[in-house]
């Protein structure tokens, strides 16, 4: 809000030009045209001609949702790719919020070791991530030699290509993104807080479980929501890491296109993805609200 | 950061239940990196971990390939030129978002950032589709787009955020005192949110830089990006050249993690002395 004295004095004496463009009026609207136009044209008529397409090709009928929904091995990759993310996301949980305490109790030094070791991943490309756990799960890879130095097993164990490594790939790649919003809300809880509870007669793990952890909530739904998200369109660590059998629907998709050009049918599944994602993001919205969940982003 | 936080010490086996899990969960994140960096400079044919002897070999062959330069000068223009495009339109739309109310601006904003949010398999099977009609398959100008709208709500998001600590009355004192709209854009305003600018500048770099899946679709044989050329690698053999353009890339993000922490500290330096709390 501007000042009143101030938004008095500003007509008077704007140059011409500021006359015509005042800094709050419509015209500064015009501002988000390019990047309307750009958006539509990049962005809103591609997807819209997926949709259609999904439709249309190659006969006109809702043929091709009918069969997403009742075709026994695509709805065994809808279910595999939603309980995929949902591990993921819990494993996310589980590892990353000691860390992401850990990160808002220290200080210094520390701290800033801390985050350089949890940015470091985040930073570096998902392709490079993916391409270390081909070589540490592979046939002979670190992990294998390890086992058989030690005497635990006599010839390499199969890792690679399991779900097991698409599982531990997709961790390690989405755990910074669960780490980060958490953190972020615990350090604006308010430690006279803690110390409330605590002069109030509770233990410490009850001043955790009931007033600590609570607060904290935000940022867990705000990691929780992003690596959810992300964890349903993961396709390159799947493709690389992951065994034949263990399909997603991203990876369904790319085969769909570029192996068989069942374009209807791929355009299908894309919207069907898109979809689940948007459904996902509303849900949450609306139960926890997207207030709550934004609190944890910033 | 306030000085004067204080956390309870959390006993001792609690303690080190914690900071062990902690440990263990940093040494799984780094536990890649600490992987590929060695393997790059080992001097066996193969991979091997641990590499036994010291050698270059595989940074000179990266080098040497007309396949993996091209990749890396396809990366590099494709990442440049569409953050360019990604910063100018998407300055212009925070600035266009900022300060101003209209029905339907949450839904505007949605669509602006919605290219964050689709799974970028879908985006890339959609603008594969297009692209092959308009015969953009390929080319850079079609790759330059497709990544342009993927840095696109970095941008948005960054400076908007920026716009929103920046106290509005300057702008208004330069127009008073008779400067065009784009003499205290370029003189007062610019200035104040090019920390956000330039922090929105490297995420639409990292998204157009770290981008496989629409590559992938799009991109071509011909003009392929350097993730591209490492997805190819992958697939077939698994050559330690990878683990030499791997460690570069690593580098890389090391050198852009600091670019933004620098920038991070100087917008906390020019934000303290603001009069309002951030709300």
């Amino acid at each position: 809000m501007a000042r009143p004295d101030l938004a008095l004095a500003v007509p008077i004496s704007l140059s011409p030009w500021a006359r015509r463009f005042p800094p709050e009026g419509r015209a500064r609207l015009l501002l988000l045209l390019p990047a309307l136009v750009f958006l539509l044209l990049v962005f809103a008529y591609p997807l819209g001609l997926i949709v259609i397409r999904s439709v249309t090709d190659p006969l006109p009928g809702i043929d091709h949702y009918v069969q997403i929904a009742t075709v026994d091995v695509y709805l065994r990759v809808l279910t595999s790719t939603f309980g995929l993310a949902l591990t993921v996301t819990l494993a996310t949980f589980v590892l990353g919020y000691p860390v992401a305490y850990v990160l808002a109790r220290s200080q210094g030094l520390l701290q800033a070791i801390f985050i350089m070791l949890v940015l470091l991943p985040f930073w570096t490309s998902l392709l490079v991530r993916t391409y270390a756990w081909m070589v540490i799960l592979g046939r002979y890879g670190v992990v294998n030699k390890t086992l058989m130095a030690l005497g635990l097993t006599d010839e390499p164990v199969r890792l690679l290509h399991t779900g097991l490594a698409t599982h531990i790939g997709m961790i390690h790649i989405l755990l910074p993104f669960m780490i980060l919003p958490i953190w972020s809300v615990m350090t604006r809880i308010d430690p006279a807080l803690l110390m409330a509870a605590r002069s109030l007669g509770a233990s410490p793990l009850r001043t955790f479980l009931r007033v600590f952890f609570p607060l904290s909530l935000p940022g867990v739904f705000a990691g929780g929501l992003f690596v959810f998200i992300l964890a349903l369109g993961f396709y390159i660590t799947p493709a690389l890491l992951g065994g034949p059998s263990d399909l997603t629907i991203s990876m369904l998709i790319a085969q769909q296109v570029s192996e068989l050009l069942a374009w209807g049918f791929a355009s299908a599944l894309a919207v069907t993805l898109l979809v689940v994602t948007l459904a996902v993001i509303f849900l949450a919205g609306s139960v926890l609200g997207l207030e709550k969940i934004w609190e944890g982003f910033k | 950061m306030n000085a004067d936080r204080q956390w309870e010490s959390p006993g001792r086996w609690p303690g080190i239940l914690l900071y062990g899990t902690c440990g263990l969960v940093l040494l799984f994140l780094m536990l890649p990196t600490f992987i590929v960096v060695p393997i790059s400079f080992s001097d066996s044919l193969y991979l091997d971990f641990p590499p036994r002897g010291f050698s270059l070999q595989w940074y000179e062959r990266f080098l040497n390939s007309h396949e993996w330069t091209a990749a890396l000068w396809t990366s590099l223009q494709a990442g440049i030129l569409a953050t360019l495009l990604a910063c100018a339109i998407g300055t212009a739309a925070a600035l266009g978002l900022a300060r101003s109310r209209f029905p339907g601006k949450s839904l505007l904003v949605g669509f602006l950032v919605a290219p964050m949010i689709v799974p970028v398999i879908v985006l890339a099977i959609s603008l594969y589709a297009v692209y092959a009609k308009m015969k953009l398959v390929g080319s850079l100008f079609g790759l330059v787009l497709a990544h342009a709208a993927l840095g696109l709500p970095f941008v948005i998001v960054t400076v908007s955020a920026t716009l929103q600590r920046v106290d509005e009355r300057l702008e208004h004192a330069a127009l008073s005192l008779g400067a065009t709209p784009f003499k205290a854009f370029r003189y007062v305003l610019f200035p104040l949110i090019r920390p956000g600018v330039i922090a929105g500048a490297v995420f639409a770099f990292i998204a157009s830089w770290d981008d496989v899946v629409i590559a992938l679709f799009i991109s071509g044989t011909r003009s392929a990006t350097l993730p591209k050329r490492m997805w190819e690698g992958l697939r077939s053999e698994i050559d330690p050249t990878i683990a030499a353009v791997s460690t570069l890339l690593v580098v890389f993000s090391v050198a852009l993690m600091l670019v933004l922490e620098l920038l991070r500290r100087r917008s906390a330096r020019l934000a303290a002395p603001a009069p309002h709390a951030e709300g």
